[in-house]
């Protein structure tokens, strides 16, 4: 097989996991029993499996990619045609897309947080597995 | 006196610098075009605010750069390791949604940390966040309250992510 049909696969691969991951979330969404853990699902099932869609295109980017260095020689205009590979600018898209999956890293995880304090602080009761099992209401209450 | 003032002015002047390189790097990156027009309009852009907003990054300047680097290394392995525990906490999550209710255990723990600066406590919540079946409520003072999806999860709670952030910036 060629280069161009491992990569293929490869990003296919990933993008399905991503998507079953997103299913595993949206299915958590509808079953779990109240508003925390609905944001767990919510709040993690999204992360990895953004950061793998996300990885599955920029995997699908280097299909051309020249891996074996071979028109690499020590000059700057093969350096270029190398790293950019015509007008692809190869390089610079797996980057960009890299900094979307810091950005979803980054911002996920704060926003899930920032809702389960705005429904905490909202008042909205969470469901416990026994009575005496939240200790943010025994601190507070005292 | 005059000697440390004259350190920490070329401490202020590398960290300039550094900021300037940044941005620099990412608007390379985020526009794709390295002939000289678009590289001076880069240039004059992150002068003006590295010049402008330059308070904004890094607001203690007194650590030396060489440890800066170190720790965006150390930062670097931490992030590895970080997105194997988001792997592992979405099978967690992928299983928990496939069972049902009968498998969760709900609750709310409390949990004490040492991390003193704001930045790590940040880190140490979005990292409670990412692994398995935890995340973070409130924090008040030192104590983190976690929403906890499982025993096993709240148990997952062992300092271990803690010592890890600790190290970083150490």
């Amino acid at each position: 097989m060629d280069q161009a049909g491992i990569i293929t696969i490869i990003s296919v691969a990933l993008i399905a996991l991503g998507l079953l991951f997103f299913l595993g979330a949206a299915i958590g969404l509808f079953r779990f029993p109240d508003f925390y853990a609905r944001m767990h699902a919510a709040g993690k099932g999204d992360t990895l499996s953004s950061l793998l869609v996300v990885l599955g295109f920029a995997v699908y980017q280097l299909h051309d990619f020249d891996f074996t260095f071979s028109t690499l020689e020590f000059n700057l205009q093969s350096w270029k045609a190398w790293m950019f590979h015509g007008d692809g600018l190869i390089i610079l898209i797996v980057l960009k897309l890299i900094a979307i999956c810091a950005f979803i890293m980054i911002t996920s995880p704060t926003c899930t947080h920032a809702l389960m304090d705005a429904g905490w602080e909202d008042g909205i009761e969470p469901e416990l597995k026994e009575k005496g099992a939240n200790a943010l209401a025994k601190d507070i209450d005292g | 006196m005059e000697k440390s003032e004259s350190k920490s002015n070329s401490r202020k002047g590398g960290y300039l610098l550094l900021i300037f390189a940044l941005l620099m790097i990412t608007w390379m990156v985020f526009s794709g075009y390295f002939d000289w027009f678009h590289l001076t309009l880069g240039a004059i852009s992150c002068g003006i605010v590295t010049w402008m907003s330059a308070d904004m990054l890094f607001a203690n300047r007194t650590t030396s750069l060489l440890k800066r680097v170190v720790q965006a290394v150390r930062m670097f392995f931490y992030f590895i390791w970080l997105v194997w525990q988001i792997v592992l906490s979405n099978i967690h999550l992928l299983k928990l949604a496939f069972a049902g209710q009968r498998a969760l255990q709900l609750q709310v723990v409390s949990y004490e940390t040492k991390l003193e600066s704001d930045f790590e406590k940040f880190l140490l919540a979005n990292s409670i966040t990412l692994t398995p079946g935890t995340v973070t409520m409130k924090i008040i003072g030192q104590t983190f309250y976690v929403h906890a999806i499982s025993d096993v999860a709240a148990k997952g709670l062992d300092g271990e992510m803690e010592r890890r952030i600790a190290k970083i910036f150490a």
